[in-house]
């Protein structure tokens, strides 16, 4: 029986290129690795948005009005439905003036109880130190 | 022996991320350890079987096709190939078809992880 932690990190932008669509959604493909792995086993996620990449975590996104397809926003807060631990920088938040209240927070509005957390990007590497294996999105 | 599980995520043509991953899965099979390789993003363009080989662009169909042979595994993700047209029957032989779990539980039982982002 053993737990592996994983480190999902995101520093690209929500357009562009695909790169943080694909670190959500193997994030969140966690949740289902139980299926392949012995009883007992599992896999820890840890998501983590750094430099450009905290720009996936803005409210309002419109990419189902706009372009038709799911907006990071919807995915993120999916994560947060399935209780991920999702950690945004603080110093890119400040670098971007992004305030908690511009950023998805939460997944409330759809059940979710867990919070996303912000914190300063010592903090967060901390959490990816500690991780068996890191994921550079 | 150990595991190494890689993860590619740039394309086939137009980046030489996947030429790389590949020369490191080989070079790591032939000192005998295992490799798991996973496509996903554009790097699902390597799953397509019948590649045309030309100077002027990469081609790893050939090594691959020998990798697999000698026990690599290869999948590539399911959803990023269908949602390119790549379909089942337009897989290369040995290449398999998972969701993103699949990635997730090889990375479990590695002993190292190489993911290599898109572009």
């Amino acid at each position: 029986m053993a737990i592996k932690k994983l480190a999902f990190i995101v520093d690209k932008l929500p357009a562009k290129t695909e790169s943080s669509r694909l670190a959500l959604t193997h994030a969140i493909a966690s949740q289902t690795v139980e299926i392949y792995l012995d009883d007992g086993d599992n896999v820890e996620p840890v998501l983590a948005f750094v430099g450009d990449g905290v720009l996936n975590c803005k409210k309002d996104q419109k990419a189902l009005d706009i372009y038709g397809i799911t907006s990071l926003e919807m995915h993120l807060k999916n994560a947060l439905l399935l209780d991920l631990n999702v950690l945004v920088c603080k110093e890119d938040m400040d670098r971007l003036g992004l305030k908690e209240d511009d950023i998805v927070m939460d997944a409330e509005e759809i059940g979710g109880e867990t919070e996303a957390k912000v914190l300063p990007f010592d903090e967060i590497w901390k959490e990816v130190e500690s991780s068996d294996h890191i994921l550079f999105f | 022996m150990a595991k190494l599980t890689i993860g590619v995520f740039s394309s086939l043509v137009g980046s030489m991320s996947l030429d790389f991953a590949i020369k490191l899965a080989e070079a790591a099979k032939n000192k005998g350890h295992d490799v798991d390789v996973w496509l996903s993003g554009n790097a699902t363009m390597l799953s397509k079987k019948d590649q045309r080989k030309f100077r002027d662009y990469s081609y790893l169909e050939g090594t691959v096709k020998d990798l697999i042979g000698k026990g690599m595994q290869m999948t590539a993700c399911e959803a990023c190939a269908e949602a390119r047209g790549y379909h089942k029957e337009d897989t290369l032989e040995g290449c398999k078809r998972h969701s993103m779990d699949w990635y997730l539980a090889s990375c479990f039982s590695a002993d190292r992880v190489l993911h290599i982002g898109g572009e």
